[in-house]
């Protein structure tokens, strides 16, 4: 019983779960006259088919891996970071301004100059609501809203008044040595964003899979989390990490911008509404249920349909909402895996009763991470 | 309990099966016209869908038009468009084009710029067409602007001979190049035709948050604006919203943006939408496929469209016959030269006649 669950946990249950979000959306698709067979292969061609497409879906994950972490950090401590966007914002900006400041720097110093740029800005702007939070119990979740405004708005100031090119609304593109996608990437991916700044990301996933498991801010961050109280009687300072865990959030989402900054744009625009990595990346992380290794199959997964998605209405006269509400349908399923589970978990009951042992606390004891760290 | 779960999963089965067996027989829609792959076009949006009653609408009526004007098909081999669902889409839906084999490729929107341009010099064989923006020296881009402020002059001109209180109103999406014209224009052209008339002017921030741009226009109302222009893109929906709200107590105009937005305006007791400023991007990329097909594809080039060429127009609508006589003079003016609408807000007053 105890292996064939693990087995039910780890792979048939995420499996089951894409498949029953297919099956939606192929029942969508086909109601709507559209064929579902030929638009499924057209997005996983879109996706996975050309070393292009594998590129795109790769830098569509780069960033959302690193504002995930940020929100799983965070929500790790009991602080829910709607933030992620804003902060994202500002390090985008902050590691754009920093390569454009010094365009005459070599590679090896103006890569990790503008990534430590990003990374404090960001750290700043959310080290701001942490920081009202942790001393006047101010509710995050209306701080970091508001701060996404005026991330919003200030950052489009500063790039209208002091970073455009002439009569245009975007900045000068970034000097060649900052920049993370190279010609022999282009040439790899058949000029695809494709960009270097997915080591960083990876490098990250694993960081914090160690911060949380193996340190002892990691283990505070999870005490603060799960009884604020606690962990102070324990003579731990609630105060001190929540500010802790809310700097490493706000530094990973500053990272996250520049993925955009020095990868995918490699310029900053007046933004008409905040970067979608911040949203996506919320999901993303509570797609994960906070794991880092999940984060890293969940921005994949993110990537896949959002490119593959795209593929779906240029190779066939499907629109693009309807591409949409199958991609939101698979991501729902997903997510709304404990339902699967739960069938899982019935399916599988012994044929005998065994009284203190129900199948279901059997099942959710394998997965401790699972589906209990996300709460508001 | 346990039957009840049976029959769910048979159920399930059952579905995938229909579903399943449905797909195999099911084919492609659409068939009609025929395909044109050395002349196929597709249009990539700036963010949002081809029915923002703006700007990508009516870029995507102009090419719909086009393809059905040669009897071509939807899809791929005729022509159709890509939505982009946020900036990062750009570069992957040229590139998904350029897959698909589409021989011009059009970009809506001064957003564009970069994917373009990057795309442009990467594929040398294919076309493209920037709209509201000008790429230099790249022999396989046209580029096609809009002199969106000589609209907006002209809706000046109309919201001056309309207005009874003397304080008219502007609506801005967001302050950028292309809607300082719009700005400059409207407040040129008011002050031409009377400069004792104020002209409120308002930003939302944002081209689509229609919540925003009502409270705006509720506010300018409440002071006693009667006529608001608006170029807010989506956001100009809150506009005429308000507008319905205060049209039971008092008259009011809305002057509708880029396309004919009389159907916007319409209430209980009438059409509150005086009048539109057309921006004629279907038009445009209509024309710029026709001369590709042709072989006289304006690559390198840039086309401005202004009142001259009819890229931008101002229709009647509900107007006064009285105004839209003045509306027609100041028009001749502009396209004869004796008028220059200034570009920025800043310049306003410098071209204004003393």
């Amino acid at each position: 019983m105890r292996i064939k669950n693990t087995w039910i946990s780890g792979l048939a249950i995420p499996l089951t779960s894409i498949f029953l979000g297919l099956l939606l959306g192929a029942i969508i698709m086909l109601l709507s006259g559209f064929d579902p067979i030929a638009n499924y292969v057209n997005m996983f061609s879109g996706a996975l088919g050309t070393p292009n497409a594998i590129g795109e879906v790769l830098r569509s994950a780069t960033p959302l891996m690193l504002t995930a972490l940020g929100f799983a950090v965070a929500n790790y401590a009991g602080f829910f970071n709607i933030g992620l966007a804003g902060q994202a914002l500002v390090g985008w900006l902050a590691s754009v301004a920093f390569a454009n400041a010094f365009p005459h720097l070599p590679s090896i110093l103006i890569i990790p100059g503008a990534l430590i740029a990003a990374a404090l800005a960001g750290a700043f702007w959310s080290g701001i609501a942490g920081y009202f939070r942790a001393y006047f119990g101010a509710n995050e979740v209306i701080t970091t809203i508001m701060l996404n405004y005026i991330a919003l708005y200030a950052t489009n100031a500063i790039i209208k008044a002091y970073m455009t090119v002439g009569d245009g609304d975007y900045s000068k593109m970034i000097p060649k040595a900052a920049r993370l996608r190279t010609p022999f990437l282009e040439q790899l991916t058949q000029n695809s964003t494709f960009h270097y700044g997915i080591i960083l990301s990876v490098v990250a996933v694993f960081f914090i899979a160690w911060l949380l498991k193996r340190t002892t801010l990691g283990f505070e961050i999870r005490a603060v989390g799960m009884n604020e109280d606690a962990a102070l009687y324990a003579g731990m300072s609630p105060k001190r990490t929540i500010m802790a865990s809310m700097l490493i959030s706000g530094a990973l989402c500053g990272l996250g911008g520049a993925m955009e900054g020095l990868g995918n744009f490699q310029n900053i625009i007046v933004n008409t509404a905040l970067p979608s990595i911040g949203f996506d990346g919320m999901s993303v992380a509570l797609l994960a249920a906070g794991s880092p290794i999940g984060i890293l199959f969940a921005a994949l997964l993110f990537g896949t349909l959002s490119i593959g998605g795209l593929n779906i209405s240029i190779a066939s006269t499907t629109p693009p909402e309807i591409t949409s509400i199958v991609v939101a349908s698979i991501i729902f399923f997903v997510g709304a895996n404990y339902v699967i589970r739960y069938w899982f978990a019935k399916l599988h009951k012994p044929t005998k009763k065994q009284p203190g042992t129900p199948a279901k606390a059997e099942v959710t004891a394998q997965n401790p991470m699972e589906n209990k760290e996300v709460r508001s | 309990m346990k039957i009840s779960h049976k029959l769910g999963m048979i159920a399930l089965v059952a579905v995938t099966a229909t579903v399943l067996g449905a797909c195999g027989s099911k084919k492609a829609d659409d068939t009609k016209g025929k395909t044109d792959p050395k002349n196929s076009v597709a249009l990539v949006t700036d963010g949002g869908g081809v029915d923002d009653k703006s700007f990508n609408q009516s870029g995507w009526e102009g090419l719909e038009k086009w393809g059905k004007k040669h009897d071509l098909v939807k899809g791929v081999g005729g022509y159709n468009y890509a939505q982009s669902n946020s900036d990062a889409d750009f570069t992957p839906n040229i590139n998904k084009l350029i897959q698909a084999k589409y021989a011009m490729i059009v970009g809506t929107g001064y957003k564009l710029h970069a994917s373009v341009e990057k795309a442009a010099k990467a594929n040398p064989k294919t076309r493209f067409l920037i709209i509201d923006e000008v790429i230099d020296g790249q022999k396989n881009v046209a580029s096609v602007t809009f002199r969106d402020n000589e609209g907006a002059f002209l809706a000046g001109v109309a919201a001056a001979k309309t207005t009874k209180t003397n304080k008219v109103g502007f609506v801005g999406g967001m302050h950028s190049a292309v809607i300082d014209r719009f700005e400059a224009g409207f407040r040129q052209g008011v002050a031409t035709v009377n400069p004792k008339i104020s002209v409120d002017i308002q930003y939302v921030g944002d081209f689509s948050k229609p919540a925003i741009g009502q409270s705006l226009a509720s506010a300018m109302f409440n002071n006693n604006v009667d006529v608001i222009y608006h170029a807010a893109g989506g956001s100009g929906a809150g506009v005429f919203s308000a507008a319905k709200n205060v049209i039971k107590n008092k008259k009011v105009w809305v002057i509708g943006v880029d396309q004919d937005q009389t159907a916007e305006g319409k209430y209980a007791g009438g059409n509150l939408t005086l009048t539109s400023t057309i921006k004629g991007v279907g038009t445009a990329i209509e024309k710029v496929a026709d001369d590709a097909m042709d072989g006289k594809f304006p690559g390198g080039k840039t086309t401005v469209y202004g009142l001259k060429e009819n890229g931008v127009q101002l229709i009647k609508g509900n107007m006064s016959d009285a105004a839209w006589t003045v509306v027609k003079d100041y028009k001749q003016q502009i396209i004869d030269g004796k008028i220059t609408v200034a570009e920025k807000p800043a310049d306003v007053n410098k071209y204004l006649k003393k």
